[in-house]
């Protein structure tokens, strides 16, 4: 193999998607910190460094799955994958593709920074992403996965989840 | 004990704590009065579980790094000592699964049963507001493995304390039922929340190195949160000053037992036992 480039490594994990959110790369969803590429041929060895969204995401476990799988099937032998922490992942990390992405699937988007915390009973104003209706209402904070809560639109009467400002 | 000893036992306690309040949510699975309510305990017990996961994980590194005569007598369980003879090295599980109860650090509080869903409430309340305060402070401290944790779960527990507040108010703003329920829960787990600021040996030994966070300058901000959440729920803030402690050095209310007798049973009755 001839020496391979951070940026193809890139292109290869543009195709690993989030397996609770399939519309999402894990590009889009802004968890790729960084790539390592050292040494040519066959001691080529690829590491990459990937941030957990929330502390207990049970995706991330599949997650790196799905990176191992991409990075194999085109022959890099020689990779590890290291979680960091710090800095924390939060929705600002998120391209603005993504956002596309996710309200074309049905969910609405993070829409605030979220270095900007709201008040303790202060609550967002979310947008329906079927109808784009303002007259929505918080059903749950917390939805069928962590990053996700419960909105229920009051035009088009539709439910919808919302991937939180985090 | 030494600088390292006194960090793995914060950092346990920091495991511990986070583990017992996850495993007692996690009760709630199935059981939630509804099914949004089910699905909002169930994602914060997965929080906390995930940042026990990573704290045992950093525990366990720093115990393994000991030197073998200090490991040998760390914890009292024979199943950790045997491990420890055979010259294995410990993982997050072993530290989970394999310990018994006066090795278990967690502050009381987070032990006491679910009763109804107004203990449930108020026992995240104070402990949500608490870590509130102590993940600000824990963001910035030298350690690098806490800092980031404590950067983490500070957005978590954000949503958590939101929510938790809200049920205060709407459980204490309620009926005359919920309210009465709301007032008892409060006053009985009252007596438990002292401890969240009490600081041992271990605190006091990590605040001087800049790792800790000094809980008693939390208190008053504690405190006023809570107070300002109590006067919106029309509950009465109790005036005891009577307050149960122990739990950061070990000695705990008869409550984990019936925790770890269910949490530990499998890998206690079938070692290493793999899913």
């Amino acid at each position: 193999m001839e020496g391979i480039s951070k940026e193809q490594v890139y292109e290869w994990l543009s195709t690993v998607t989030d397996p609770e959110v399939p519309a999402l790369t894990i590009l889009d969803l802004g968890i790729v910190r960084d790539v390592e590429v050292t040494g040519k041929g066959n001691d080529t060895a690829v590491k990459v460094f990937i941030t957990p969204t929330y502390s207990g995401c049970p995706a991330m476990d599949v997650i790196s799955i799905g990176i191992r799988m991409a990075l194999i099937s085109r022959g890099i032998g020689n990779l590890t994958i290291e979680m960091q922490l710090s800095p924390a992942w939060t929705t600002d990390w998120m391209t603005e593709e993504g956002k596309k992405k996710l309200k074309a699937y049905g969910i609405a988007p993070p829409h605030r920074k979220a270095f900007q915390p709201l008040g303790l009973f202060e609550e967002d104003k979310v947008t329906c992403p079927r109808c784009g209706s303002e007259e929505t209402e918080l059903v749950s904070q917390f939805g069928p996965t962590s990053c996700k809560a419960l909105y229920k639109c009051l035009s088009c009467k539709e439910p919808f989840e919302h991937f939180k400002c985090h | 004990m030494n600088k390292q000893r006194y960090l793995l036992d914060y950092t346990l306690r920091l495991a511990d704590d986070a583990l017992i309040i996850g495993h007692r949510l996690s009760e709630w699975c199935g059981h939630g009065p509804v099914l949004e309510q089910d699905i909002a305990l169930t994602n914060t017990s997965l929080d906390h579980l995930g940042r026990a996961r990573t704290l045992y994980q950093y525990a366990a590194e720093q115990f393994n790094r000991l030197p073998q005569g200090e490991k040998k007598n760390a914890f009292t369980s024979v199943a950790i000592q045997n491990l420890v003879a055979s010259g294995e090295n410990l993982g997050e599980d072993d530290l989970a699964y394999l310990r018994d109860g006066w090795d278990f650090r967690n502050m009381l509080l987070l032990e006491q049963p679910n009763i109804d869903w107004a203990y449930t409430i108020a026992r995240s309340f104070f402990y949500d507001t608490f870590n509130y305060f102590f993940f600000q402070h824990l963001a910035g401290c030298k350690d690098e493995s806490l800092a980031a944790v404590a950067e983490k779960s500070l957005k978590e527990v954000t949503y958590h304390l939101r929510w938790s507040s809200e049920w205060v108010v709407r459980l204490g703003d309620g009926t005359s039922e919920s309210h009465q329920r709301m007032q008892h829960a409060v006053n009985e787990l009252w007596a438990y929340t002292g401890e969240l600021f009490v600081m041992n040996d271990t605190d006091k030994i990590m605040l001087q190195e800049g790792t800790g966070v000094d809980i008693e300058a939390i208190k008053p901000l504690w405190m006023q949160r809570v107070s300002a959440v109590f006067e919106e729920a029309t509950i009465n803030t109790p005036t005891g000053t009577w307050m149960q402690q122990g739990g950061k050095e070990g000695r705990h209310t008869e409550q984990l037992g019936y925790i770890l007798a269910e949490l530990q049973f499998m890998q206690r009755a079938y070692p290493g036992m793999a899913w």
